[in-house]
């Protein structure tokens, strides 16, 4: 790893101000997708800004009809958290179902979503339930923040300080996890939400995470797995790698999605 | 230079080290507690698993300087007078073969039992072995490690 100089801000005001004096710093929060890329020196930051330091940006708590989660808040407190198994079940086991125990123990949501990572969990339920994500300088809906693979609408020196859920009347999700590293090689997120049917599905799209227009159409006249199953997958614009090509992700968008729908009864 | 300072195993050090130290080249080389073994280094194969503030984390996806303030606890800590009764169970149930992820084992064994626990849940056969899904044994020594496991759940 190349060297590089840590900081550990106590207000957002602060880890801004750091991130703005140079064109090489870089947000750290669980690390535990900078850490690796820095060992791979795929990057070298001069300057790594930790933002755990920052109490406001930790934690869970209910807004009207929203959960409202902090950036930093780990994987493994979401899982756990009373409040997200009651209101939202389905955010909860997608958080349980990311890496293994020791990962959630660090990786956070905010450091999930900034990445966006075509093969993560998180951003299957932040554009299926249509989040918002909170930033230092703004409010995004899910829709806007997502801009294709590792690529999102964040400025260099713009911060995620908290994702907005709404509450959903129901919803599911279920992932075929790669066998050996465990990550999303398709997840597939169903809600039905006061604006009608989302479907979000991560880890088979070229771009990154996606809605499915013929799932929703399907879903909102019956919500049901015959339902989803009935919807015709196209492979065109789905990842084709090593493990599996677009035609194999297609088939196992259709068999998520059933198991995502059957997740929610 | 970042200045480290924390308790390791009940014990306040204090180091100067370079900012992009790891927390387990800090355990292993500045410490020279290498039992915290480091297998993969890409945070899968849970071999570095040391318990920072209580939590079972890999200590090979950490920076040093970022645990600076915090309680970490290796597998040289859990012994106190006698063996933890995680390290007597894999004693008695032969919970590895060549040894290498053993620490990782332990430790993340004692991060399940304690959350299980804590959760008033059980810690079944099928728990553990979904638990375990982030420490590999290289050897494949799964079911005696399951079965130290068991054992050490029953008397911790």
């Amino acid at each position: 790893m190349y060297q590089t100089k840590y900081h550990k801000p106590d207000s957002l005001e602060a880890a801004i101000a750091l991130l703005s004096s140079s064109d090489e710093a870089k947000v750290l929060a669980g690390g535990h997708t900078l850490l690796p890329t820095m060992k791979n020196h795929l990057a070298a930051p001069s300057d790594v800004v930790d933002i755990r330091g920052i109490a406001n940006l930790h934690g869970i708590c209910e807004d009207g009809g929203s959960i409202v989660i902090g950036a930093t808040t780990t994987h493994a407190e979401v899982a756990d958290s009373a409040l997200v198994l009651s209101a939202c079940p389905a955010l909860a086991c997608l958080a349980a179902g990311i890496g293994d125990p020791a990962v959630r123990h660090a990786g956070t949501i905010g450091g999930s979503l900034a990445n966006n990572d075509p093969a993560a969990d998180y951003p299957a339920a932040a554009l299926g339930l249509g989040a918002t994500i909170v930033t230092s300088q703004r409010e995004l809906p899910a829709e806007d923040f997502f801009d294709g693979m590792f690529t999102t609408a964040l400025e260099d020196d713009e911060i995620i300080t908290a994702i907005r859920f709404p509450k959903a009347e129901a919803a599911g999700y279920a992932k075929f996890p790669n066998p050996a590293s465990r990550y999303a090689m398709v997840g597939v997120f169903v809600a039905k939400t006061s604006g009608g049917v989302r479907v979000a599905v991560t880890g088979a799209g070229e771009d990154g995470v996606f809605r499915h227009d013929g799932l929703e159409a399907a879903l909102a006249g019956e919500f049901s797995p015959e339902a989803a199953g009935s919807v015709g997958i196209s492979p065109d614009g789905l990842l084709s790698d090593l493990h599996g090509d677009a035609e194999y992700r297609a088939n196992l968008i259709s068999v998520m999605a059933k198991r995502a729908v059957k997740a929610v009864a | 230079m970042a200045k480290i300072e924390m308790k390791v195993n009940g014990r306040a050090v204090s180091r100067d080290v370079p900012d992009a130290t790891l927390l387990s080249e800090f355990l292993r080389e500045e410490l020279r507690l290498t039992g915290t073994h480091v297998g993969c280094d890409t945070s899968q194969c849970g071999a570095c698993v040391v318990h920072i503030d209580g939590k079972a984390v890999k200590s090979c996806t950490a920076l040093a300087a970022a645990c600076s303030g915090s309680e970490v606890t290796t597998v040289e800590g859990l012994a106190n007078g006698g063996l933890h009764p995680m390290q007597t169970a894999f004693n008695d149930n032969h919970g590895l073969q060549c040894g290498f992820c053993t620490p990782g084992m332990i430790m993340s064994g004692i991060d399940m039992v304690n959350r299980y626990k804590a959760a008033g849940r059980e810690l079944t056969e099928e728990a553990i072995r979904h638990e375990l899904e982030g420490n590999i044994c290289r050897c494949t020594g799964y079911h005696n490690i399951v079965k130290s496991i068991q054992d050490a759940a029953a008397k911790m």
